[in-house]
């Protein structure tokens, strides 16, 4: 059986993704929130934030792009609420195909969609004058990271899709995710903020994540920053993939 | 009762117990069903007919008991057990945003089949579906869904298959068609568990039927044997239904192939 893995998972994601295709209006609406923002923090609150030296777009745009994801990640949920209370859950399980594959093809579907969302909104930026002197290898070090954090989102999505008694349960979990980019170094410097705000802005996952993005888009060296970061993705990964399987176990077991 | 030593039983349920925290659903149920056989399983709501049939499609164990499907155990393969079966639930389990033709060739692959554009195809055509197969199934009838939902099921030709309340829902001509559908598949072979509320479903269709109760088979044997057991008020009502659906089908022309979207 653990032969099909492979194209069992494949033919699911391939699945999942017509679902994508064929609702193009998802990621318009996952992408349209941060663009408007982008545009909204750039021409009319820009002017007036002191965020150092350079162009305010390539300032903002790591926080943007994590409010895409922590939006996009919402859909993900839905859509595997969506397959567990309509049947086709029931269908596949009695099915002889990989039990995980059915769940990695949301997972993997999760990560293909975010990433075209990302692609979108940083073509926004383009437009409105963001550049980055990073190279390839930067680029993709940029790329691996928002992959890493889709990865441990998803999983937190795929936790709150398995407890959810509604739709609307299933994502509710992802408003204080876009709500969190706030509450750091996103949008301005933390040392603005007062004592306690800033200290919580300084120790939560989005600061370091959005630091080591924002570096290597400027072509900088990256601090420490960039190991905070890969510990809170991992650490949240593990835990949401851990509590993930015991919910899953238990919904398919009962 | 009837004699099935020769082969062995496709279905076979011995002392099977299942409980939801405190509410026991099955208190020891048995039976076998003989393999090309329709058995259909008889019960009011809550009686336990969707639990049974979860339990042997390997969504859901057993806390007691045995049970073999197509001669493996649902606890130590069951593995070979899907490969066996094909589960049809109560709410068709389709997929919207796909065509009917893509819900096919989904299934087709998942099961590995070596053509699967081409059992699609043959598929749509038997169900009366190929004008609609390009179609996405939200935008199809009920009708419609259910013989998909049917259709997918039968992909791979599985030896054994459970129908959960197939008719719940459907209205005079596609509840025909389904029952056509289900002598189709004994015809070829299939055996077929199928659970109702409607005596008559249960009555026109099967060769044994065995009613569920509070967690137990309170009766099996053949319609003969259980019509003894059903008082007589009962009967009439059931027959005056009939009567209704037979002046319903009468005015709106009993072409029951035939499906509009």
């Amino acid at each position: 059986m653990t032969a099909h893995v492979l194209a069992d998972t494949s033919v699911l994601v391939g699945r999942s993704m017509r679902h994508i295709t064929r609702s193009m209006d998802t990621i318009i609406t996952v992408t349209i929130t941060p663009i408007a923002m982008m545009l909204m923090f750039v021409y009319v609150l820009g002017g007036a934030i002191q965020a150092g030296a350079g162009r305010y777009v390539d300032y903002l745009l790591p926080g943007i792009l994590l409010i895409t994801i922590a939006s996009g990640i919402a859909y993900t949920a839905v859509r595997l609420f969506n397959d567990m209370t309509s049947g086709i859950f029931e269908r596949f399980h009695s099915m002889p195909i990989a039990r995980s594959s059915v769940l990695w093809a949301h997972v993997l579907t999760s990560l293909v969609s975010n990433g075209l969302s990302v692609a979108i909104v940083v073509l926004v930026a383009l437009v409105m004058g963001f550049r980055s002197p990073a190279g390839l290898l930067a680029w993709l070090a940029v790329a691996g990271i928002l992959a890493l954090v889709t990865l441990a989102l998803t999983w937190l999505a795929v936790l709150a899709a398995l407890a959810a008694k509604t739709a609307e349960g299933a994502t509710a979990f992802s408003y204080p995710l876009i709500f969190l980019p706030f509450i750091s170094s996103a949008f301005v410097p933390t040392d603005t903020m007062p004592g306690p705000v800033r200290a919580f802005a300084e120790n939560q996952p989005v600061t370091s994540i959005v630091n080591t993005i924002r570096a290597l888009l400027a072509g900088e060296p990256v601090s420490g920053d960039i190991w905070i970061a890969l510990a809170w993705c991992v650490g949240i990964l593990a835990v949401a993939y851990v509590l993930s399987m015991v919910a899953y176990r238990r919904r398919i077991a009962s | 009762m009837t004699t099935i030593a020769d082969p062995p039983p496709a279905i076979h349920v011995k002392d099977l117990e299942k409980s939801y925290k405190d509410l026991q659903v099955l208190r020891g149920v048995d039976f076998d069903v003989a393999p090309g056989a329709i058995f259909a399983l008889l019960g009011s709501n809550g009686a336990g007919k969707t639990t049974i049939v979860r339990i042997l499609s390997t969504l859901l164990r057993a806390d007691a008991g045995t049970a073999t499907v197509n001669g493996f155990d649902l606890s130590t393969r069951p593995t070979d057990v899907r490969e066996s079966i094909s589960l049809t639930g109560q709410f068709a389990a389709v997929d919207e945003i796909l065509t009917g033709r893509e819900n096919l060739v989904l299934v087709a692959r998942l099961r590995h089949l070596p053509n699967p554009g081409a059992v699609a195809d043959d598929l749509l055509a038997r169900f009366n579906l190929t004008d609609a197969a390009a179609r996405r199934v939200s935008g199809y009838s009920g009708g419609m869904r259910r013989r998909l939902d049917i259709a997918m099921s039968l992909i791979g030709s599985p030896r054994v298959v459970f129908l959960d309340e197939p008719t719940t829902g459907l209205d005079p001509q596609a509840r025909n068609d389904m029952w056509q559908i289900v002598r189709d598949l004994a015809d070829d072979g299939t055996t077929v568990l199928l659970t109702t509320q409607y005596l008559e479903e249960a009555e026109k269709l099967a060769d044994r039927i065995a009613i569920l109760h509070e967690g137990r088979i309170i009766a099996n044997g053949t319609l003969a044997e259980i019509k003894q057991l059903v008082p007589p008020v009962e009967v009439t009502y059931v027959e005056k239904q009939a009567s209704l659906e037979d002046v319903f089908l009468a005015i709106v022309g009993t072409n029951t192939t035939k499906e509009q979207s």
